[in-house]
């Protein structure tokens, strides 16, 4: 690849660790994976766990440690969701670089093991055929991969968990640091709420935020990036909704959805918002959280939000005012 | 040329609706590089008009002469030297294909004239919210691995239906759809500039018939312009005769409750489909129009049901299984009234 313009590359990447040690709060992997690297001696791997807590990272860390930057090309093979990976290429591209025997010659400073990795990202997103596919291929021809059950029993399995607070805290302040960055306490604890463990998001957050708003980030201009709903908003919902009038609650919503505000965001700003109310009855609170269950698998499967979001207040009108179930036929 | 695009603000100095996404956007500009961006908001709230000025505003005027070509999918865009913009949803099933082989392809060439200017492209991609699952896990990586040589700007009506993995990958902007107030100002200046007298009220009246939509109301007032100059005080635009036939349909539902009335609306929901009207589209306003007039228990269970066919319709394209929920939808909601009328009787 040409050299990059450094000012034009995401955080994400400019930051991403290069060495498996650096990897941020995954200490059972990490000692784990550095015992493996000094004997270069590498069992299949499968590493799952939520998105942005270093998988990938970990993956491209390893092959870049013990292969260096010169015979990387030559022995480790990348695929990704963007790439076709239907069974064909399993067949075939796959097998082909897992069939091709590699030379002995090494690079001063790294181990080379004499085998070749083929790192699978999101392999969750494999067809069921194509990983049936690397049944065989991963047994025959032994490499790095990802979840079948037969996949999964002939890996070493690596949980990666989510980052805690602090810990977010500490990468998000050594970026602050490098970037020339000045970020008060409240906004930084409010980054680390929003992104909920994942350091990639929180980190785009932060970009994004530097970009439009300059050098001192406030917490409200980090709300106002990441597309989390303003309180006040959904607080107006559930006003709307115990004032009991279907017309004030339908003109409520009909304003929301002209606003622009994304559904499944407010529906579960709106779970905590009813949770936490102190006022509404248990029975009722069930209610309501079971239409909004429903609702967001609605959403995920694509329907119409204002009609979904009516529908959830319309719902929860019903259940405060203790109207009885619709007719079910 | 129409009202609509004489009268597209071309530049970021000069939107006046969304003054302060603008200036934000301008200051991403000013600085060497952006990142990638989704533009949500409902229609005719101006993300695409943003867009656009924003193109100009990074490459100047050579972003402007734009040609199209076609792909050997039957896929149009548009493209200048610095950006190429495109509906990767057209491509229907093979929207994958197009994602990871053609956006793929392009995002990794870098391009040629640099000219010390920008040294990436802009890929402007439309309607991210209709791409299959697949392809738009296929986006995730080609979002990372090209960002050198490459921007993406996705446009979309609802952020809901795009993936958390392709959100958290970009600076998220929502437009939100202009306030009356703001479209009577933009009315009232198109009409100065097209030195038209407006009467008092007039303006407000377009707007509030226009449902926030900018877009809509600035060709409701250019059809008033055709239909009667000088406007008269208590001229209305005409609605939109799909509109006229779903409250016809309303009405029909509301006045007999029977068989016989249920095929009548049956068929008039056909002639609505063959015409290419969305069924989401239509149930909408059906559900407006039957709003007006059912009292509030029955909205309660009107809107439920509402919702329940839609989210059951949506998944599966085909005209045939669309109509027979549709039908499914006019039954229950008949046989409800019709119980609801007996109950009353």
């Amino acid at each position: 690849m040409a050299p990059l313009v450094p000012a034009s590359q995401p955080w994400v990447e400019k930051y991403r660790p290069r060495q498996v040690k650096d990897v941020a709060h995954q200490e059972e992997v990490i000692r784990v994976l550095t015992n493996t690297l000094q004997t270069a001696d590498l069992p299949h791997m499968l590493f799952y766990g939520p998105p942005g807590t270093g998988k990938t990272t970990t993956a491209l860390a390893i092959a870049h440690q013990l292969y260096g930057p010169e015979l990387y090309k030559s022995r480790v093979l990348e695929l990704n969701a963007s790439d076709d990976r239907g069974i064909n290429v399993v067949r075939t591209k796959i097998k082909d670089f897992a069939a091709i025997a590699v030379g002995s010659q090494k690079k001063a400073g790294y181990p080379c093991p004499p085998y070749k990795i083929i790192i699978l990202d999101e392999a969750d997103s494999m067809t069921e055929d194509a990983q049936n596919a690397l049944r065989r291929t991963m047994e025959t021809y032994s490499k790095v991969t990802r979840i079948i059950e037969p996949l999964a029993s002939r890996c070493a399995k690596f949980r990666f968990k989510p980052l805690s607070e602090e810990v977010m805290s500490n990468r998000i302040m050594h970026i602050c640091n490098e970037e020339g960055l000045n970020l008060d306490a409240q906004a930084l604890s409010t980054l680390s709420a929003i992104s909920q463990g994942d350091l990639r998001r929180a980190i785009t957050y932060l970009q994004s935020a530097a970009r439009l708003y300059g050098s001192s980030i406030s917490s409200s201009d980090l709300i106002s990036v990441s597309g989390v709903i303003p309180e006040d908003v959904v607080k107006s919902l559930l006003a709307a909704c115990r004032s009991g009038e279907f017309d004030v609650m339908n003109k409520e919503v009909s304003n929301i959805i002209a606003d622009g505000y994304p559904v499944s965001q407010l529906i579960s700003q709106f779970l905590d918002v009813i949770v936490s109310a102190d006022d509404i009855p248990d029975e009722q609170k069930a209610r309501i959280c079971r239409k909004l269950g429903e609702t967001d698998k609605c959403l995920v499967d694509g329907a119409d939000e204002y009609l979904q979001l009516l529908d959830v207040a319309s719902e929860t009108i019903r259940a405060l005012f203790n109207m009885p179930q619709g007719l079910v036929f | 040329m129409l009202w609509v695009d004489k009268y597209r603000p071309k530049t970021l100095d000069k939107v006046t609706v969304h003054d302060q996404i603008a200036q934000n956007l301008r200051k991403l500009v000013s600085e060497q590089d952006c990142p990638h961006l989704l533009f949500y908001g409902p229609s005719g709230s101006g993300k695409k008009t943003l867009i656009l000025a924003l193109i100009k505003q990074m490459f100047g005027a050579g972003a402007e002469k734009t040609g199209t070509r076609t792909l050997e999918l039957e896929l149009a865009m548009l493209s200048s030297a610095h950006h190429v913009e495109m509906n990767p949803s057209d491509a229907g099933f093979q929207d994958r294909y197009v994602v990871q082989e053609v956006i793929k392809e392009m995002a990794k060439n870098r391009p040629i004239d640099a000219k010390g200017k920008r040294a990436f492209k802009v890929l402007v991609l439309n309607e991210v919210d209709k791409l299959s699952r697949e392809a738009q896990h296929s986006l995730r990586r080609t979002m990372e691995k090209y960002s050198s040589s490459c921007r993406l700007i996705l446009c979309c009506n609802s952020s809901s239906k795009v993936t958390e993995a392709v959100r958290s990958r970009c600076l998220n902007v929502r437009v939100n759809a202009p306030s009356e107030d703001q479209i009577i100002q933009v009315l009232e200046f198109i009409g100065k500039k097209e030195n038209l007298h407006l009467p008092a009220g007039f303006a407000a009246r377009i707007a509030a018939q226009s449902n926030r939509n900018l877009r809509r109301a600035i060709l409701f007032f250019e059809t008033c312009k055709v239909q009667q100059y000088p406007f008269t005080s208590n001229q209305v635009a005409p609605p939109l005769d799909w509109e006229q036939y779903v409250s016809e349909i309303a009405t029909d539902i509301l006045t007999e409750q029977s068989p016989k009335r249920l095929y009548a609306v049956r068929q008039k929901f056909y002639e609505l489909l063959v015409n290419c009207i969305p069924p989401e589209t239509i149930l909408k306003k059906l559900l407006a129009e039957l709003m007006k007039k059912l009292d509030a228990d029955l909205k309660h269970e009107i809107c439920r049901w509402a919702a329940h066919y839609v989210s059951k319709q949506s998944g599966n394209n085909f005209a045939v299984s669309r109509s027979t929920h549709l039908y499914q939808f006019s039954w229950v909601r008949c046989q409800f009234l019709l119980l609801v009328s007996i109950q009353v009787l």
